[in-house]
């Protein structure tokens, strides 16, 4: 399998799916879309891990990404209750419109 | 990555973590078994658990090494960090009995994730690893967003933990990426082989670990709150629970912070000379943005919030100077800020009353007549946080400022004491309102001092004095930590 | 033999070229030789006669999501089996030992989320939920 797709373009790829993410945090205003693109980010730099993993033919990187997995998924959990509780007690998931601290 | 094998040593270094994991579960499961409300009983086990991981992480010291085939390193900047973050999560713990009984908020899980918190905070410090770094740092970050959100019926609260969430898991994507692209570059995650790989031959050309590095910066910047990734820290001090601010400021900062020196002082040594303008810019951006904006709050947590982050920019400072001198006034400095802080942020939470409702600088008004003890304490705190002699805050600034001296950093310098002088109008102005006004609604209505709290004043302002009178102590034991730290 | 990855992957393009082709063929096909009828049985989800109820996008429980979330937990955890399944014969007793603290720690927070009524599906015990 020599002659298969070059390492850099998973590597483009990667960066481009965390860009997205990047992108998606900045400028989307729903609170669930804001989080789904952190969730995009991660999983952009597993792809990442698994490449260089690949590219370095050691196993390393794969378990990385189990790591990074389970992370995630703990943090999607509670991120998600915490969206939750915000949607309970303000009926917005606008994130413009949690804005009620300040001086 | 040979050694797989758990010995008996690498379990005793692992020992803090182990006690405050076992303990912090062992509640988890106690809360639904045990019918009726004992708060105090949840809080006396898990300042037990802490001690019990005082003395874990002490035996572990003597005990100290790599552990786990190199992934952790037991070594003097691990136990100075731990201690801490230990100290701070016990001192998080005192006011707390008081500040839950009030808003009749008392369970179990508050003081397990604090344990879960302070757990992650000690695998941070010791990690040797950027993969341990990052578990350690997620499982300290995981925990202190519920933590921060504990007030569930509090909108405040709420927001305060969103926010801390999705800033805070937006930072960590960042390191990430930044810990893939220095496997991809170098081939390991251990920090002592990324030094390695990038001052032999061969190494990796600059532009792709230079931009791993910035990544990884802008990741653990967050995490200490330094400008210009500050924007998260003002609302979730404010809306915490004022307990948990004062965790905040103090654990996890210590414990990012002590990440962020060893990597940036070992692993990314070689390219030293790239980073060290961003971390000046980012020092300076830091001090000037904190003061500034501090001047102009009214509410007390959202003014210790810009502090904060003024002191995170000190911090900085020292690791700017790039030297084993910087890297240890670092580590003293946290020590002193860790105590002044958490004593501070205890005043506030004795005075906010129900629902937290005093939270304004007025509201401080007048407190010597009523509570004389509190107000001196608050008092020590905050001239420490100024930076007046016999307190740490005085030594620490002193040692910071001295090392980017001997880094002939002497722009940084003239700045940064520029910018001290500038901070000490906004505490000085919490000391006229305590011993030069009459007494307000909030003083008026203060409750007197528990057992806790006045524990929780003492301690810090005891630590705080000694740090200021004895600085030799701690600051020689920083001394020999900074070298073994490479 | 293929000597890039072009010439590699040149049968998937091909392949994707048909798929394309015949799908958007067929369609076309449809298009220019079907006969189109619109009327509101036509227009039904289920033209053969059953009849609908009601809007398919309905609000759930948020009980749902708290089902959804425990089984994503459990369901992730169980990742670490695979690498462990994969050495367990070479590192024998030292596996065991870790996969049983692992499992302990997962049995309490099992234990936990039981004892806490997550499981509870009556929904008439809500109030074991809140603190």
């Amino acid at each position: 399998m020599m002659s298969a797709v070059p390492v850099y373009w998973f590597l483009m790829l990667s960066a481009v799916l965390f860009a997205l993410g990047v992108a998606g945090f900045l400028f989307r205003r729903n609170i669930i879309t804001v989080f789904m693109s952190i969730e995009l980010m991660l999983n952009a730099v597993n792809l990442s891990f698994v490449t260089f993993s690949y590219q370095l033919k050691q196993v390393n990187g794969h378990l990385f990404t189990f790591f990074v997995m389970v992370v995630a998924a703990a943090e999607a959990a509670v991120g998600l209750a915490i969206i939750l509780t915000v949607f309970k007690n303000r009926s917005t998931l606008n994130i413009d419109e949690v804005n009620s601290l300040k001086n | 990555m040979p050694g797989n094998f758990a010995t008996a040593s690498d379990v005793i270094r692992f020992l803090p973590e182990i006690i405050l994991a076992v303990m912090g579960t062992l509640l988890m499961i106690l809360d639904p078994l045990l019918h009726r409300r004992s708060s105090n009983a949840f809080g006396h086990l898990s300042i037990l658990a802490l001690a019990g991981a005082l003395g874990g992480a002490i035996y572990a010291y003597l005990n100290g090494g790599p552990a786990f085939g190199g992934m952790l390193m037991v070594d003097g900047f691990a136990t100075f960090f731990g201690v801490l973050v230990i100290v701070a999560g016990i001192l998080t713990i005192l006011p707390s009995y008081r500040f839950l009984a009030r808003q009749g908020a008392e369970t179990s899980e508050y003081h397990a994730l604090l344990l879960f918190s302070v757990a992650g905070q000690c695998l941070m410090v010791a990690a040797n690893d950027l993969i341990m770094v990052f578990i350690g740092l997620e499982i300290s970050s995981i925990s202190s967003y519920i933590l921060a959100g504990y007030l569930r019926e509090d909108k405040r609260a709420n927001e305060a933990s969103l926010k801390y969430f999705l800033l805070g898991s937006f930072a960590t994507a960042f390191f990430l990426y930044g810990v893939a692209l220095i496997y991809g570059s170098t081939g390991t995650i251990n920090l002592a082989g990324v030094n390695v790989v990038l001052s032999g031959p061969g190494a990796p050309s600059l532009v792709f670990v230079g931009v791993a590095a910035a990544l990884m910066f802008v990741g653990l910047g967050f995490k200490v709150s330094a400008a210009p990734f500050q924007v998260w820290t003002p609302d979730v001090y404010q809306g915490a629970p004022t307990p948990i601010s004062a965790f905040l400021s103090a654990g996890p900062k210590a414990a990012a912070f002590a990440v962020f020196l060893r990597i940036f002082t070992t692993a990314f040594a070689p390219i030293g000379h790239g980073w060290e303008p961003l971390v000046w810019a980012s020092a300076l951006l830091s001090m000037t943005i904190g003061n500034f904006a501090a001047l102009q709050q009214s509410n007390i947590k959202r003014m210790l919030a810009y502090s904060s982050i003024a002191h995170a920019g000190y911090v900085l400072v020292a690791l700017t100077a790039r030297s084993e001198v910087g890297t240890a006034a670092a580590m003293f400095y946290l020590a002193a800020y860790a105590f002044m802080n958490i004593g501070a942020f205890a005043v506030v939470s004795h005075l906010s009353g129900k629902g937290e409702r005093y939270q304004n600088i007025e509201d401080f008004s007048g407190l010597a007549q009523k509570q004389p003890l509190a107000a001196a304490m608050f008092s020590i705190f905050l001239l420490s946080l100024i930076g007046v002699p016999l307190t740490g805050g005085f030594f620490g600034k002193f040692y910071i400022f001295k090392a980017a001296l001997e880094s002939h950093l002497v722009w940084l310098t003239v700045l940064g004491l520029l910018n001290s002088a500038v901070a000490a109008y906004y505490y000085l102005r919490i000391l006229v309102m305590m011993y030069m006004r009459e007494p307000a609604e909030a003083t008026e209505a203060v409750e007197p001092l528990s057992p806790g709290l006045r524990l929780a004043l003492i301690v810090p302002a005891i630590g705080t004095l000694f740090l200021g009178i004895f600085p030799n102590w701690v600051l020689d034991f920083a001394g020999k930590s900074s070298v073994l730290l490479k | 033999m293929p000597t890039s990855y072009t010439e590699l992957y040149f049968p998937v393009l091909v392949q994707a070229l048909i798929a394309m082709g015949l799908a958007g063929g067929l369609l076309t096909a449809s298009y220019i030789l079907g006969k189109r009828v619109r009327n509101r049985v036509k227009d039904m989800p289920y033209e053969s006669g059953i009849v609908p109820t009601g809007d398919a996008r309905q609000r759930f429980s948020v009980k749902f999501y708290l089902v959804a979330m425990l089984f994503i937990l459990f369901d992730i955890e169980a990742i670490f089996l695979y690498p462990w399944v994969v050495v367990y014969r070479e590192l024998k007793m030292f596996a065991f030992v870790e996969m049983l603290v692992f499992v302990i720690l997962i049995l309490s927070g099992f234990f936990y989320m039981w004892k806490k009524g997550a499981l509870d599906w009556s929904g008439t015990d809500l109030s074991r939920r809140r603190r």
